[in-house]
């Protein structure tokens, strides 16, 4: 068996009192996509969140390609490969696509202690590639991100993604807020993880979306793991049902 | 941003490429959408009505090189206020404490000053305590989660009383051999500029520049833009914002410096109401109390149209009580033009 691209041992998360997290245990491999569903409440967005480096954990470890790593903010989390794409707040509306693309990672002509002047014809570049890679097209990259359709939005986040090699990408919810056929072009994206090479992890609360896109639904209860298997090997009523 | 003349080039290879539209009018609609959608447009198209309504009232002296050297050498005082402020409410934050710390900077140069220490030495001592004014507000806003709004109005009152108590009443004298010439002296053609206005030019294009060219700019901007989007991404957003604190109160309280030495003596009454003359420059300029979106420029064409409306109206011999009458009328003019031109905007559709 391959090393898993990341393994999480025995995680658990305290917020004042209440028990959000008790003692998960998840290991994804690489080129896996995972579909997370769960209730609202269930800890699915206490685990992402840790992931994403948003919330560390109070005790257990994270392993990633096999080695311990440390995710104390999202920066840590970016670095170690793992990019998150939330429902809506990932993309500044009043920015342009090209600078959205590269928030926070720009790439700079000249810098003194990681201050400097912007690449804009680099970032320019580059943007209309990453777009076209995940098969949008969006005329101009200096378009505000503001104009684009929710669907378009969430494509131009997992167009970053794979652009700065993300490893891990998760997705938390990213179809809500979309009309039924935005939300098939993000679901088209999601499938398509798997071909760049990504391992993916998709919070979802619709189920079907997930048994069209996922390898492998885990689903989470009051804080814990109660359900984890293979698409092929289970029926939407089975996942139910440990609900 | 400055990106118009790369967007036209991109625009006029796309048009070839794409064989079904005809090439001129495609680029025109970008070229019209482009200029729709700048924050600063109707700020500029206003300037240019009211100077030309005060060149006619006026019986053309308000053109006059005499005039405009007036209107000219007290604009950077408010423009440098405005350009502090405008780039803390791109970065999503508030100041109402410039009006105050604009006065107290100048006081507690000049008593230092008084006391033995010489002008520059001062002058940096002025500087630090308005960068400590202005953590102060980054602090209160951000580790409190309190609005900017509230916790600057504190600031406001605090910082004007501190002024007042360490002037003593008696604000001091400036020391003669003080080198107020670097900023008050008359130069350029037909003695038209003071010293002060290109240290102003000077620092609104670094700052114009820090905003649209670099990294920090790009997250100035998220962060004003999208606060969440902004820490998903990583970005150091308390960093950010207790920067443009500290960058709006340093500039306000140098803008300050500027007056004092303009009119040879710091009044710890100075500056009151200025606070919301900078907000109306900056939101004339397209700057939004929301965030995100705003322009140095846009502030600038936001102080100039003031000081032109100040001056013009005197000219035109209308009452000067009418000033704030006029400010108030502009700025929510401009608002609501500013946002009609955007929707005008965004219903060009060039196939985005």
């Amino acid at each position: 068996m391959t090393t898993p691209l990341i393994e999480c041992r025995h995680l658990d998360k305290w917020y004042s009192g209440v028990h959000a997290l008790k003692d998960v245990s998840l290991t994804i491999r690489p080129g896996e996509v995972v579909g997370l569903v769960g209730d609202n409440g269930a800890g699915k967005s206490t685990l992402i969140k840790i992931l994403s480096g948003v919330h560390e954990p109070d005790k257990g470890q994270i392993l990633m390609g096999g080695a311990p790593v440390r995710l104390r903010n999202p920066k840590d989390a970016m670095r170690a490969g793992i990019e998150t794409i939330y429902q809506y707040n990932s993309m500044v509306p009043t920015m342009s696509i090209a600078r959205n693309l590269f928030i926070g990672r720009e790439p700079l002509k000249a810098s003194v202690f990681g201050f400097g002047l912007l690449d804009q014809e680099r970032m320019r570049q580059e943007s209309v590639q990453a777009i076209a890679d995940v098969d949008l097209h969006l005329r101009s990259p200096d378009a505000l991100v503001g104009e684009l359709s929710g669907g378009q939005r969430q494509g131009v986040a997992i167009a970053r993604a794979m652009h700065f090699k993300s490893k891990l990408l998760i997705l938390d919810e990213p179809t809500n807020h979309l009309s039924v056929k935005e939300t098939d072009k993000v679901i088209g994206f999601v499938k398509g993880l798997k071909d760049q090479g990504l391992t993916g992890i998709f919070i979802s609360h619709n189920m079907q979306h997930v048994f069209q896109s996922c390898d492998r639904v885990v689903a989470m209860a009051r804080g814990e793991i109660v359900f984890d298997h293979p698409v092929t090997e289970t029926t939407l009523e089975d996942v139910h049902e440990h609900l | 941003m400055p990106t118009t003349s790369s967007q036209q080039t991109s625009d006029v290879a796309q048009a070839s490429a794409s064989p079904g539209r005809t090439r001129a009018p495609h680029a025109t609609k970008r070229l019209l959408k482009i200029y729709l959608e700048k924050p600063e447009l109707a700020g500029i198209v206003l300037l240019v009505v009211l100077i030309a309504i005060f060149e006619w009232r006026s019986d053309g002296v308000f053109l006059s090189t005499e005039n405009f050297r007036g209107v000219l050498g007290i604009l950077p005082e408010v423009a440098l206020v405005a350009t502090g402020v405008t780039l803390l409410m791109i970065c999503g934050e508030f100041d109402l404490s410039v009006g105050s710390v604009f006065a107290l900077m100048p006081m507690t140069a000049a008593i230092v000053m008084s006391n033995g220490l010489p002008f520059w030495p001062a002058v940096l001592l002025g500087l630090v305590v308005c960068a400590a004014i202005g953590l102060v507000n980054a602090v209160v806003t951000i580790r409190f989660g309190i609005p900017s709004f509230i916790a600057t109005l504190g600031m406001l009152f605090m910082a004007r009383s501190l002024t007042v108590v360490v002037s003593g009443g008696f604000p001091p004298l400036l020391p003669d051999e003080i080198p107020s010439w670097i900023f008050t002296q008359f130069i350029g053609p037909g003695q038209l500029f003071r010293m002060s206005f290109l240290w102003f030019i000077g620092i609104a294009a670094i700052v114009s520049a820090l905003l649209s060219l670099t990294n920090f700019g790009n997250w100035v901007k998220a962060t004003g833009g999208f606060l969440d989007a902004a820490t998903s991404m990583g970005i150091p957003v308390v960093w950010v914002k207790t920067t443009c604190f500290v960058i709006c109160s340093v500039l306000a309280g140098f803008a300050g410096l500027i007056q004092v030495l303009r009119l040879g003596s710091p009044l710890p009454s100075i500056g009151i109401g200025l606070e919301l003359q900078a907000v109306a420059a900056a939101v004339i300029g397209g700057a939004a109390l929301t965030g995100g979106i705003g322009t140095i420029f846009g502030a600038i064409v936001g102080a100039l149209l003031i000081r032109v409306i100040d001056n013009g109206l005197v000219l035109s011999q209308v009452d000067a009580n009418w000033f704030q009458f006029a400010i108030g009328a502009l700025t929510i003019l401009a608002v609501v033009a500013n946002a009609w031109l955007r929707r005008m905007g965004r219903r060009i559709r060039v196939g985005v």
